[in-house]
């Protein structure tokens, strides 16, 4: 019954979200306010029935409802209901609703707050978003059906396809069918039962889904013919957000690695990874360059390839990951959703496209370059290196498909090309983080530049000659630590530079001086404080990259593997049910530095019976310095040889994680609404000047 | 004026000359650094191998039935199998190289965690370079012409300048104090 209302009401949203895509359509092309308002309503609408429908599928996850098969597949009577809930995105089917659900709300809450100041922009907004909503709910309702159950004949046998497979439907396959109630489910994966991956894929997915927005808006100009910068001044908060929640989804992703993956390390290039990274790429680089399109009116043509593209690797990521073409292109062809993925994305992809390039003479710039150091041309370059990061990565992902499509060849792309390929670029975006912000818009010069950069860049060379003779020779390492060096001091040049002119001219305190500066331009002082903090993210990423060390080896109780530095002690170990359901088997080991006790560890291993499946838990001592991290491998009861570990010394890792929590802060510091939200744009419009009522900056 | 004009072009003409050799050092960079990682090894026969030993080679390889997992990290039986049999191949005198070809004729270059330069396989190693210059290019042209002194553009730029905004201000007279 529960079932059949969650089905009921989500294939109501599904014609909701047509109906709300066709009154837009004909109410803009008539003209009719009321057209687009009913589409509106509508739109509105499709939250509360998703809300509705994801409400069921909870309430038969928390209950043990395992006839349904959805519920079967992705939980078991043991887990605790927390869990339950949380494999409501733990399975494909169950995902897709969570992505329309999401959609659905972001889509609200852009036609609920001001939508009145952009009415011609509303229509195509809504069709936008309806449209991608309408698409997901689609897979759902024909595809992957969460609510779908478990039938058995009259004979009592589970009634199956001649494959074998039980057969799983809404309704009875035959007559005097009766529900087949398994007493059982499979449990959701242990993988997914970490804190890290509960959140990552909701962060993941609101980053997915944001991104929508800004591209709705871009759209939306594109068929209006207003090819001004008003839709990325309306945008603009949404793409931070957007930003926000990708960057949170890929940094819990990489801490989930860290510390349940059990391999030491948070990033292994996999495509599943890649796909998550490559929106983030092309969404870094539209934040960037819309800078130069709201200060110098250039780069229009640009800016829609970029959020168009944006819109397409989000689609082509939940593709990537959803459709089974990563394991092979048989899987793909074997789908239900794979095919009907690849069609959207084509079919949205080519009509914006079209439409970009229809609109192209209209989005010519309204000034050009003055000078190849100028900001603006900096930001160009450095879209340049994130969209050659970009290349690398969709070609690393694609090329294994086109292999097995014309050769028959599976091959993998591993960390090896990525790494090289990408590092040069990466260290060419680091470069341009250190002289950027350094350059003026309009122009800028050698000679002023070198004034400006001078004392940053012999500081940051003295930093590293002296990390040469005191940690590292390698010349990577110190290319890589000067850049980092050189934009740490650039930057931190910029917040002294700025308070002291405060300081100055304003007679305030340092304190003050330096709060009302960065409050006064947020986004500016944000986007630094990022900087900052990815120079943070760099030292930990070079630190285990290149001076992991590592070593394995069996010891008997009381004996002990040592390793840079540290000697790791074989205490004991013991097993004992985990509140999970898992059969934990917890090490003991003491963790000495030279002669100095610095404390125990506990790596373990935790089996799961049902899914049969282990996952290995690290026992690791973080430090400014480096990070211990230990794994049991193996330990056998029966055997006298005693157990088996792996050690890690993880040099400078943490870092990163400083960073990244950094980096989040910087990114809400940027993107936190302005008291005075209403403020005049930066720049004259020449194209479309704005009425009263539409020159306010939702920004 | 005309001096002053020339000593802008001059100017640009310097600017140019130190952002096409930054470009080109950068691209360089890149085809460099995309050429396939290429390893060699030379094995000497191992009595009895060390763990140690023994994943430098697994970590090379991919797990022949689970999805991108290393061989060194994998916790499935059967991937603790392989380890042993790496183990043994060791200590029978096998060179890394003839462990790996090993795997691939078993289970096919999918253990490998690059592709072989051969074939097909070699678009892998030179299609991104070649867009990465390719998009280089464009955008070094691009700006030459955008720069060029006399052009439209630059013309069309001069006259941008009466509407300057208030942040081009700023950082002009920021970079006036700088002076």
């Amino acid at each position: 019954m529960v079932a059949d209302i969650g089905y009921g009401v989500i294939f109501i949203a599904f014609l909701v979200a047509l109906y709300s895509v066709g009154a837009a359509i004909y109410g803009d092309r008539t003209k009719s306010a009321g057209w687009v308002e009913s589409a509106r309503r509508a739109m509105l609408l499709l939250w509360p029935l998703i809300s509705i429908s994801a409400a069921a599928l909870i309430y038969l996850l928390v209950t043990n409802h395992f006839e349904v098969s959805f519920v079967y597949e992705v939980i078991s009577r043991d887990m605790p209901t927390y869990l339950k809930i949380t494999a409501w995105w733990g399975g494909q089917a169950g995902s897709l609703v969570f992505w329309s659900w999401l959609m659905s709300a972001f889509a609200s809450l852009v036609t609920l707050r001001k939508w009145d100041r952009d009415r011609e922009f509303l229509p195509w907004v809504i069709v936008v978003t309806s449209l991608t909503t309408a698409f997901f709910l689609a897979l759902v309702v024909f595809y992957e059906n969460p609510f779908a159950e478990f039938w058995r004949g009259p004979d009592g046998k589970l009634i199956a396809d001649a494959s074998g497979n039980a057969i799983k439907s809404m309704f009875a396959p035959m007559l005097n069918a009766s529900l087949a109630i398994p007493t059982d489910g499979n449990g959701l994966n242990p993988f997914l039962r970490n804190p890290g991956m509960i959140i990552h894929p909701p962060m993941l997915y609101l980053g997915f889904v944001s991104f929508v927005i800004p591209f709705a808006f871009a759209i939306a100009a594109l068929i209006t013919g207003r090819t001004d910068d008003r839709w990325i001044r309306i945008t603009r908060r949404w793409t931070l957000w957007a930003w926000l929640f990708l960057s949170c989804g890929l940094v819990l992703g990489s801490r989930w690695a860290y510390d349940v993956l059990g391999w030491g390390g948070f990033w292994g290039w996999d495509p599943v990874e890649i796909a998550a990274l490559m929106p983030w790429l092309t969404g870094t680089a539209f934040l960037h360059s819309v800078m130069i399109q709201e200060k110098r009116g250039m780069l229009k043509q640009w800016n829609m390839l970029l959020i168009i593209l944006t819109y397409a690797l989000v689609i082509f990521g939940t593709f990537l990951t959803r459709s089974g073409i990563l394991s092979s292109v048989h899987a793909f062809a074997e789908s239900a959703i794979g095919p009907a993925f690849f069609t959207f994305i084509g079919i949205t992809f080519v009509g914006s496209i079209a439409l970009l390039i229809y609109r192209w003479p209209d989005l010519r710039g309204e000034t050009e370059m003055k000078s190849m150091l100028s900001r603006e041309a900096l930001f160009l370059l450095n879209n340049l290196l994130f969209i050659s990061v970009l290349v690398v990565c969709f070609w690393g992902v694609v090329f294994p498909i086109i292999s097995e499509i014309f050769t028959g060849q599976k091959v993998t792309v591993g960390p090896p090309f990525y790494q090289t390929a990408t590092g040069p670029l990466f260290a060419g975006l680091m470069l341009l983080m250190g002289v950027a912000p350094l350059s003026a818009w309009g122009h800028s010069s050698l000679k002023t530049l070198g004034r400006a950069i001078w004392k940053s860049v012999i500081a940051a060379l003295v930093i590293t000659i002296f990390l040469f003779f005191t940690y590292t020779a390698n010349p990577i390492a110190l290319v890589a630590f000067f850049l980092v060096a050189m934009v740490i001091l650039v930057t931190l040049q910029e917040f002294w530079r700025g308070t002291a002119a405060r300081m100055k001219a304003q007679s305030e305190n340092a304190f003050t001086a330096f709060w009302r500066l960065v409050g006064r331009d947020r986004r500016r002082y944000g986007g630094y404080v990022i900087h900052l903090s990815m120079m943070l993210m760099a030292i930990g990423i070079l630190g285990i990259n290149l001076f992991q060390i590592q070593t394995q080896g069996t010891v008997p109780v009381n004996s002990s593997l040592s390793l840079g530095g540290y000697t790791v002690k074989y205490d004991s170990v013991a097993q004992f049910p985990g509140p999970d359901g898992q059969q934990v088997t917890r090490a003991v080991v003491s963790v000495y530095q030279g002669n100095n006790y610095l404390g125990d560890l506990y790596p373990r291993i935790d089996y799961y019976p049902t899914e049969k499946q282990n996952m290995t838990i690290p026992g690791d001592r973080p430090t400014l310095k480096d990070d211990l991290y230990i794994i049991l491998v193996d330990w056998q009861p029966t055997s006298t040889n005693g157990a088996t570990f792996k050690i890690f010394v993880n040099p400078l890792v943490n870092w990163l994680w400083i960073g990244a929590i950094i980096f989040l802060f910087g990114i809400i510091f940027a993107a936190w609404p302005d008291r005075d939200a209403e403020r005049v744009p930066a720049r004259s419009h020449h194209i479309h000047q704005p009425d009263a009522n539409q020159t306010g900056a939702a920004d | 004026m005309s001096k002053m004009q020339n000593s802008k072009t001059q100017g640009r003409k310097t600017q140019n000359a130190i952002a096409l050799p930054i470009l080109l050092a950068l691209t360089c960079g890149l085809v460099l650094a995309s050429q396939p990682y290429q390893k060699v090894f030379a094995q000497q026969p191992v009595p009895t191998p060390s763990d140690d030993q023994v994943n430098q080679i697994a970590h090379q390889l991919y797990c022949p039935v689970c999805e991108d997992t290393h061989l060194d990290v994998c916790p499935t039986e059967a991937c603790r199998q392989w380890r042993d049999l790496i183990r043994q191949q060791l200590s029978q005198g096998w060179t890394e190289q003839q462990i790996k070809q090993y795997f691939v004729q078993q289970y096919g270059v999918r253990v490998l965690d690059e592709p072989p330069q051969t074939g097909l396989n070699w678009l892998i190693y030179i299609l991104p370079p070649v867009i990465i210059l390719a998009g280089a290019f464009i955008l070094f042209r691009a700006l030459r012409m955008w720069t060029k002194p006399g052009s439209a553009s630059a013309a069309s730029g001069s006259k941008d300048e009466t509407v300057k905004d208030e942040y081009v201000a700023r950082f002009e007279e920021e970079l006036k104090k700088r002076k």
